[in-house]
């Protein structure tokens, strides 16, 4: 099926086996290309956010104060301005790095050891399993990522838990998918062949064969999906599906914040700035990473 | 050819009932009552039986999953517990208001795209291809709810110069192709246009790099023929894939309509999905989120046709 439903294309990856230094030469591409290296900075710059959030906000993002609502952009004292109850734009928006990139990140990692799992296994075995596993996956590729997402939040009602697991079962038919067409790429090679011939077992084989030489194209397919998954967790946070009140999280600030858009709309709008950022950085990075990685030696 | 088609509407039937459990399964996955919302707390136990049985929530998991797909196929799709009307209505009158919304953004979305794609491939590597692929980047990273507010700030709370939602003046509900409607609907669909336009244009690109790479250009340069004959080639040459982008992009924007409708508060299948996760109306979320499963399946069977009527070699690959 070709469907698209949302992710980055799953076809055209192939396993790289690495011959030495080719990692080398991959780092040294990345640090070559100038605009990777950019997308590389800003998500230091958000990591350490991330990190040390709450010792850098200059003020208390729980904070509201009745007086002091909707304060516009450079009021002294606020930076950016207050939020609709009156808390600190700069630190929220400081502090929910945090929060926001959390709820991003971890649906993606979880669907990268599930999906890889499914798909290397998948891809291993071959034949009725393959089969099986894959027909299944192809009914998930039938909802566009967003439908699916929101369905399955819908379902399980709101909460940071639940988006979580939602978002993870949203990605993990794509990385099953990659997972299983590089590994029956593998499997197919001569040293595994050589490996099974000299009595290898399955496991064995998986482990120090293929592992190696899939895992590569695997994480960066899934690092091009971090983008996606930023974009959808904080839409879940934006529809009141995902994280609640009054914690600082740029996709449910936006939803609060709309109640703003006529009194203080550049306020209103600054959360989005966040996630935008953080999802152009992600795609930049990608895109570098796979490029670098397409090296003919 | 035939046998092709054939074989392709077979793959998708078992996709269809896999869809159909998904949605099922759904249901069954929400915790607590299905009936919470209607029924007052003090219900006693009889009434929520009797309520049971009429929703036949009372029966066996296969017995209802059977009983449903049966009854879907009949364009039955239960009766929502929040309105007391038939889902099958309700999903349809939104679903023609996200149809006009997603046909006109895919459009827009498309048209543009293409023109980017077109001048990058052409010129590539030049500085207006780096532009271009720049553009597409900030179109598949923009969080398009949030592009969707920015536009109301400017247009409608700045400019003044389009309404912020609804889909039409007054409280009717009927659609005209006229401008007092379409004013509604130039802001929602602007917005969603972005998400395919930058598929469309990357899509685009590499069609084009790759057509003109190719050794008959070369020689039909070689012959004499003029850059219209060229471009015609390269035209036909990327239209199919081009085409099928479009299309499976109409299916997923139909499905992924809901953030943008929100924002807009436009009247759509969103909307609709909205209303029945925060009322906790599962038949009707269950429906809903069938017809534009089903919907965007269909889509992808008639994409796939098509393109193999375009392009025969895609039938024998």
């Amino acid at each position: 099926m070709t469907a698209l439903s949302g992710f980055p294309s799953t076809s055209g990856i192939s396993p790289v086996v690495a011959s030495p230094g080719y990692w080398q030469t991959v780092f040294r591409r990345v640090m070559a290309d100038r605009v990777a290296m950019f997308a590389g900075l800003v998500i230091l710059f958000l990591l350490v956010l991330v990190v040390f959030g709450p010792l850098i906000a200059p003020l208390d993002p729980y904070q509201a104060s009745m007086m002091k609502r909707l304060r516009p952009i450079g009021t002294e004292g606020h930076l950016l301005g207050t939020d609709e109850l009156g808390r600190d734009m700069l630190s929220r928006l400081i502090v929910g790095a945090r929060l926001s990139l959390f709820m991003g990140i971890t649906p993606v990692i979880c669907a990268f050891v599930l999906g890889s799992l499914i798909g290397i296994v998948a891809g291993y075995a071959g034949g009725l399993v393959n089969t099986l596993t894959m027909r299944t996956i192809d009914v998930f590729y039938a909802f566009p990522s967003v439908l699916l997402a929101i369905a399955l939040s819908g379902a399980l009602g709101a909460g940071i838990t639940n988006s979580l697991i939602s978002l993870t079962i949203v990605f993990i038919p794509p990385i099953a998918r990659v997972a299983e067409s590089v590994t029956t790429q593998i499997r197919s090679r001569d040293f595994v062949e050589a490996a099974r011939a000299s009595g290898a077992s399955a496991f064995t084989i998986v482990r120090v064969h293929v592992l190696g030489n899939v895992l590569g194209p695997i994480f960066v397919y899934a690092t091009s999906l971090i983008a996606v998954s930023m974009i959808l967790a904080s839409g879940l946070s934006f529809l009141g599906l995902g994280v609640k009140p009054p914690e600082p999280e740029w996709g449910l600030m936006l939803n609060t914040l709309r109640t703003a858009i006529y009194a203080q709309p550049w306020i209103a709008a600054l959360p989005g700035v966040m996630i935008f950022m953080t999802s152009i950085a992600f795609n930049l990075l990608a895109d570098g990473l796979r490029s670098a990685m397409e090296i003919k030696q | 050819m035939v046998s092709f088609i054939l074989q392709r509407i077979l793959v998708t039937l078992p996709i269809m009932l896999g869809v159909a459990l998904v949605c099922f399964g759904l249901v069954h996955l929400a915790p607590g009552d299905p009936l919470v919302s209607i029924l007052p707390p003090d219900a006693s136990a009889e009434l929520q039986a009797q309520l049971m049985a009429l929703y036949g929530f009372d029966r066996s998991y296969f017995e209802q999953f059977v009983s449903w797909v049966w009854r879907a196929i009949q364009g039955d799709l239960g009766t929502s517990i929040a309105t007391n009307r038939p889902v099958a209505d309700e999903v349809f009158k939104a679903v023609g208001n996200t149809l006009r919304l997603a046909l006109v953004a895919t459009i827009i979305g498309f048209l543009f795209g293409c023109l980017f794609g077109f001048v990058a491939g052409y010129f590539q590597n030049s500085w207006i291809d780096k532009l271009a692929s720049f553009v597409s980047v900030l179109g598949v990273s923009v969080p398009h709810y949030w592009l969707g507010m920015v536009m109301v700030i400017i247009f409608s709370s700045i400019l003044m110069w389009l309404p912020a939602s609804g889909a039409g003046p007054g409280s009717s509900a009927d659609w005209a192709w006229d401008f007092e409607h379409i004013k509604f609907l130039i802001l929602p669909a602007l917005t969603m246009s972005v998400i395919p336009m930058g598929i469309v244009s990357r899509t685009v690109r590499a069609l084009v790099a790759e057509t003109l790479a190719q050794e008959f250009i070369v020689g039909l340069k070689a012959k004499g023929m003029r850059d219209f004959g060229i471009f015609m080639h390269v035209v036909k040459n990327a239209a199919p894939t081009a085409l099928a982008v479009m299309g499976l992009q109409l299916g997923y924007l139909l499905g992924g309509s809901i953030l943008i409708e929100t924002v807009f508060s436009w009247p759509g299948t969103g909307f609709l999905l909205n209303s029945a996760i925060f009322q906790r109306d599962l038949p009707l979320l269950q429906g809903t989120i069938l017809v534009l499963a089903v919907f965007f399946v269909v889509l992808n069977l008639v994409v796939d046709v098509i393109q193999t009527l375009l392009d025969p070699r895609i039938a024998r690959g």
